[in-house]
C-alpha cells in the first residue's frame, strides 16, 4: 500500500500503551496536547481514567478493536465516523471494531464538545495519527518477532505480512506491541487507498435504536433515584413570590415539595460565570415525586403567585425597538473595507432592504433532563449535554466541591441543536440532589421546554448596496439583535472580500428573554436575508444570478485576501454544480426555481429550490444541494445530515412563529408550535463535490442557505418578495405548502 | 392505589397506578420498557407510540385504565431478534439521526404495512404525517417504508 503524508512528529508525548489484565493491549491518547510525563496507563478496564487521556483504544487477542468515542453523540454522527477515522489508519475490519461512548470523569477531558461542526474537522489529523501509531507498534512487533526489518512488512485488515508471505494477525502480536516504543515516524494513508472513510457506514447505534434499548438521557435509571418536575416563572421577568403546596404534598407518589435558586443565585452573583450556564436566578419550585408522572402531576397540583421583576416584554415592543436601531446610529462597526458612503453617493442606483426573523426554540425531540446524585464522595451527573466538561465545571462551583469530584457520564442526545450547550437543567439537578440527598433526575415536560428556553434571538437586518455602471460597488450591512451580534463573529463571510466598498454594523437589543446558539448560530437568518437580497440585486441590475456570483467570486480571486474565510473557487464549484444538477434557468413549464450559495462552518453550499404552484398556491417540490465539505467520512451519515438540514431550514423559515406577550411565550407544544412533518418534505437530492482535502462540518452548513432558496423560488412564482419568517405567515396567500 | 392488568408483548403484568397515569409513564417506569418515548404529552408527535389490539396508538393519551384488555405491543416486543421488516428497512436504509423518534416510526409504519402493503408514497406521507422527526429523516423513513412494503408484500 502506498504511503503519502510523512509526519515527523514526537508521538511519545501523547499515546501511551499497557498491557491489560485481562489479555490484549490497551492505547491510551490525548488528541491535542500531550500525555502529562507521569500519566499511568491502567490495566484493568473498569479503572480507565480520563485523567490523563481523553480516549482509548483496546486490541484483544482476538484482534478485535473497542474504541471509546470520546465526543457526545447529537445525531450528526460522530460517534460513528471518529471512530472510522481510527479504524482507517489501524487498518482493520470495521466489522471487528466495536464504539463504546467514553464517560466524562474531569475537567481533563477536554475538547469533548459537540456543536458548530467542528467535531470531525478538528479531530480529523490527531484521529487517523493515533490509528496509524498503534497500527506501526502492532508491525514493529510483528517483525521483531519475524527476525526482519519492519519497513519489509506491511499490514491490511488487521493481517500483518512480511516479504516471504507469512501473516500474523494483529491479535498474536498485541502483548508485544504494548511493550514497544513508540514510534516517531508515522506515515498517513493517502485518501486514494483509504477502505473505511469514504464508505457507507451505519450509524453504529443502530441496533440499539430500532429495538428500543436504553440510550438517551431520559432511559437512564439507577436504584433508589426519584424524579424531579421543577416549575419556572411562566413569564420572562417574572419571580417566585409565593406558594402552596399543601394539595400536592398530600399526594401518595409526591415525595416532597422543595424550592432550589440559593446555590445558582450565589454561583452567578459570586462572579463564577460560565458561559454554558443561562439560569434565571429567581426561586423555582421543585416537585420530587417517586415517578415522572408522579413529579408532573404534583407540579400541576401547586398553586403558585409570581411577581414582576423586571420588564414584561413582548414581540411588538422588540420589533419596534429594533427597527429604531437599524435606524439609528447606535452600531459599532464589524467590518469595514473601502467607503461604502461614497459609493452610495456616487451610485446610479441604490436598493435597500429589511429582513426579519422571529425567535426559535430549539425543541429537541428528547427534552431536556439531568440525573444527579450528590454524595460526600462524589457528585455523580449523567444525561445528555454537548458540553459535559463546562458542566462538571459550573457543578463543582455551584455546590463548592473540588473538579475531582464531579463524574459526569454522557447518554447519547435526543437532539441538541445548540439547546444542550447550555447547561442550566444539569444545575438545576444538581442542586436538587444536593438539597434532598437522593439520585434524582430532572425532567421536563414539552411546555417547560418550549417556554424556559435558550431561544435563537429575534433578529433583522437592513442591507443596502449600491450600483454603478451596471457593477456593484458598495454593500452596507446592518444588524439590529436580541441579546447578541450575529454577524460580529463571521465577517469574513461572503460577500467580504468581493466589493471593495463593504461594511457591516450591529447593535444589540438587551432582553431578559434567555437567547443563545440555536443551529448554525450566526447565519441561520443572515443566510436568509442575504442570499434573498442578492436575488433582488441581480433582477435590479438586470444580470443573470448565477453570473452574478461567479462574477463577485472572481473579484476575490483576483485579490485574495487573509479577511476572507471561505474558497471562492470551492464556492463556484458548487455553484456551477448545483446549476448542472438541477437544471436552474433551463425553464421547465410550471416549476419556478430559487437559488442560494453559502459558506459557513468551513463548508461550501449551494442549493435550488423547486417550487410548484398547486391551485395557485406554491408548494416546495423538491431541493437541490450541492456541498464541498472536502472528504466525505461518511456518506451515508453525511447524506442523513445533509438532506436534515435542508428540511430543518425549510421547516423553520416556513412555519416556526415564536413570539412573546407581556414575557410569556406564544407556544408551549406542538400543538401551537409547527415543526415540519413527512407531508411537507420535497424530494432532497444531494451531491458532494470530489475532494481530498480535510473533511468539514455537516452538521449545519446546508440549513441556512435554503430559506433563501425557497424565497426566491416563491417569488418567482408567486411574484411576492419574502422579507419577513416565517414565510407563511406573511404569504398573501395563506393556504401554502403541503 | 388500584391495580391494573396489562398484557404487554405477550406477557402478563400487573401494575398500581393512579387510573389516570398515560400508559407511557408506566410502560417507562414501572415495567422498564424505556423504547416507547415521551416527547410531547398531548399525542402531536407520535413519539410514544405503540399497538393496542394491532393498531399504532398513542401511549401518552392512553390512560393505563383503557389500556386493561388490550393486546399491547411496544417497540420491545415488535419482533425477537430486531429484526421485524421494518426494523430491517430502517438499518438497511439507516434512518436514525439522532434516535429518539425512531421507536415511533417504526411502530407507526408496522401497524400501517399491516393494513397496506403496496402503498404509494402518498399513502406513505399521509400515514407517517402524524409522527415528528426533530432531525428531520422523513425522506429516509418515507424510503424505508418503501422497502419494508416490499418485503411484507
Ligand atoms: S408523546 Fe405521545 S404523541 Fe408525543
Ligand atoms: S432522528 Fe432525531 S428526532 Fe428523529
Amino acid at each position: 500500500m502506498q504511503t503519502s503524508n510523512k509526519i515527523s512528529f514526537s508521538r511519545r508525548s501523547f499515546l501511551k500503551t499497557s498491557v491489560l489484565a485481562s489479555g490484549g493491549m490497551l492505547i491510551g491518547f490525548n488528541l491535542f496536547n500531550a500525555c502529562k510525563e507521569d500519566a499511568k496507563m491502567p490495566v484493568d478496564l473498569s479503572q480507565l481514567n480520563y485523567n490523563d487521556f481523553n480516549a482509548f483504544i483496546k486490541i484483544s487477542e482476538e484482534g478485535k478493536v473497542t474504541i471509546f468515542a470520546t465526543n457526545p453523540e447529537i445525531g450528526q454522527g460522530v460517534k460513528t465516523s471518529m471512530p472510522m477515522l481510527i479504524a482507517e489508519e489501524l487498518d482493520v475490519l470495521w466489522e471487528d471494531v466495536y464504539v463504546v461512548q467514553a464517560p466524562l470523569d474531569t475537567e481533563n477531558y477536554r475538547n469533548q464538545t459537540a456543536g458548530g461542526s467542528q467535531s470531525l474537522r478538528r479531530n480529523w489529523e490527531p484521529l487517523r495519527q493515533t490509528g496509524a501509531t498503534a497500527k506501526q507498534m502492532l508491525v514493529n512487533a510483528a517483525a521483531a518477532r519475524w527476525g526482519v526489518e519492519a519497513s519489509t512488512c506491511t499490514a491490511k485488515q488487521g493481517v500483518i505480512i512480511n516479504a516471504n508471505g507469512e501473516t500474523i494477525g494483529y491479535g498474536d502480536v498485541v502483548l508485544e506491541a504494548a511493550q514497544l516504543e513508540v514510534p516517531e515516524d508515522i506515515s498517513l494513508k493517502d485518501p486514494k487507498d483509504f477502505t473505511i472513510i469514504g464508505t457507507k457506514t451505519a450509524n453504529v447505534d443502530i441496533d440499539k435504536i430500532i429495538t428500543g434499548k436504553p440510550l438517551f438521557g431520559l432511559d437512564y435509571k439507577e436504584a433508589g433515584m426519584v424524579y424531579a418536575s421543577v416549575i419556572r416563572p411562566p413569564a420572562f421577568g417574572q419571580v417566585l413570590e409565593s406558594f402552596d403546596a399543601t394539595t400536592a404534598k398530600r399526594m401518595p407518589g409526591v415525595i416532597d415539595v422543595i424550592t432550589i435558586g440559593e446555590k445558582a443565585r450565589a454561583m452567578l452573583t459570586e462572579g463564577r460565570p460560565n458561559w454554558s450556564v443561562k439560569l434565571s436566578t429567581t426561586d423555582k419550585i421543585v416537585v420530587v415525586g417517586k415517578t415522572i408522572w408522579d413529579a408532573i402531576k404534583g407540579a400541576k397540583a401547586v398553586k403558585t403567585t409570581w411577581k414582576t421583576d423586571s420588564n414584561l416584554e413582548s414581540t411588538k415592543e422588540h420589533d419596534k425597538k429594533l427597527l429604531d436601531l437599524l435606524n439609528g446610529n447606535k452600531f459599532r462597526t464589524r467590518r469595514k473595507d473601502g467607503d461604502v458612503e461614497k459609493a452610495f453617493a456616487e451610485a446610479d442606483k441604490v436598493v435597500e432592504r429589511i429582513y426579519e426573523s422571529t425567535f426559535l426554540p430549539h425543541n429537541t425531540m428528547e427534552p431536556m433532563n439531568f440525573f444527579a446524585n450528590v454524595t460526600p464522595e462524589k457528585v455523580h451527573l449523567v444525561g445528555p449535554t454537548q458540553t459535559p466538561e463546562a458542566a462538571a465545571n459550573a457543578v463543582a462551583s455551584l455546590l463548592g466541591r473540588p473538579i475531582e469530584d464531579i463524574h459526569v457520564d454522557l447518554t447519547r442526545m435526543g437532539g441538541g441543536f445548540g439547546r444542550r450547550l447550555y447547561n442550566d437543567y444539569v444545575i438545576e439537578a444538581a442542586e436538587i440532589a444536593d438539597k434532598i440527598k437522593m439520585p434524582v433526575k430532572m425532567v421536563s415536560t414539552r411546555e417547560d421546554d418550549m417556554t424556559t428556553g435558550v431561544y435563537r434571538p429575534a433578529c433583522k437586518y437592513k442591507i443596502a448596496a449600491s450600483i454603478k455602471d451596471g457593477k456593484l460597488t458598495g454593500y452596507h450591512l446592518k444588524e439590529a439583535c436580541v441579546n447578541g451580534n450575529m454577524y460580529g463573529l463571521v465577517p469574513n463571510f461572503f460577500p467580504a472580500g468581493a466589493i471593495a466598498n463593504y461594511q457591516v454594523d450591529s447593535v444589540p437589543l438587551r432582553s431578559n428573554i434567555t437567547t443563545g446558539a440555536w443551529r448554525a448560530p450566526y447565519t441561520n437568518f443572515l443566510a436568509i436575508a442575504e442570499q434573498s437580497f442578492f436575488d433582488e440585486l441581480a433582477e435590479e441590475m438586470e444580470v443573470d444570478r448565477v453570473q452574478l456570483h461567479m462574477d463577485l467570486l472572481d473579484n476575490v480571486k483576483k485579490n485574495p485576501s487573509p479577511k476572507v474565510d471561505y474558497s471562492p473557487e470551492r464556492l463556484q464549484g458548487v455553484l456551477q454544480m448545483v446549476v448542472e444538477k438541477s437544471n436552474y434557468g433551463k425553464t421547465t413549464e410550471g416549476v419556478y426555481q430559487g437559488l442560494s450559495v453559502y459558506y459557513c462552518h468551513n463548508t461550501h453550499v449551494a442549493e435550488v429550490a423547486d417550487v410548484i404552484l398547486d391551485n395557485g398556491m406554491p408548494f416546495i417540490k423538491k431541493v437541490t444541494c450541492a456541498i464541498d465539505c472536502g472528504i466525505v467520512v461518511n456518506p451515508l451519515g453525511a447524506l442523513n445530515q445533509a438532506k436534515g438540514g435542508v428540511l430543518d431550514g425549510i421547516g423553520h423559515a416556513m412555519y416556526a412563529d415564536f413570539s412573546f406577550k407581556d414575557g410569556v411565550p406564544s407556544a408551549n407544544n406542538f400543538s401551537s408550535y409547527q415543526l415540519i412533518r413527512m407531508g411537507q418534505t420535497p424530494e432532497v437530492d444531494v451531491h458532494f463535490a470530489k475532494s481530498d482535502i480535510a473533511p468539514t462540518g455537516l452538521g449545519e452548513p446546508t440549513l441556512p442557505p435554503i430559506g433563501g432558496a425557497v424565497a426566491n423560488a416563491i417569488y418567482k412564482a408567486t411574484g411576492q418578495r419574502l422579507y419577513k419568517l416565517p414565510f407563511m405567515n406573511n404569504l398573501q396567500s395563506k393556504e401554502v405548502i403541503g | 392505589m388500584p391495580t391494573f392488568n396489562l398484557k404487554i408483548n405477550n406477557k402478563a403484568y400487573t401494575v398500581e397506578a393512579d387510573s389516570d397515569t398515560p400508559l407511557l409513564w408506566v410502560l417507562r417506569d414501572q415495567i422498564n420498557l424505556i423504547g416507547t418515548k415521551y416527547s410531547c404529552g398531548i399525542g402531536q408527535c407520535g413519539a410514544c407510540t405503540i399497538h393496542t389490539d394491532g393498531i399504532a396508538n398513542r401511549s401518552c393519551l392512553l390512560q393505563v385504565s383503557q389500556a386493561e384488555g388490550m393486546n399491547i405491543t411496544t417497540i420491545e416486543g415488535l419482533s425477537e431478534y430486531g429484526d421485524h421488516p421494518v426494523q430491517e428497512a430502517w438499518k438497511a436504509i439507516d434512518v436514525p439521526q439522532c434516535g429518539y423518534c425512531q421507536s415511533g416510526q417504526i411502530m407507526t409504519a408496522a401497524a400501517f404495512l399491516e393494513k397496506n402493503t403496496n402503498p404509494s408514497s402518498e399513502e406513505i406521507r399521509n400515514a407517517m404525517n402524524g409522527n415528528i422527526c426533530r432531525c428531520a429523516s422523513y425522506r429516509s423513513i418515507e424510503e424505508a417504508v418503501k422497502v419494508a412494503a416490499k418485503k411484507m408484500s
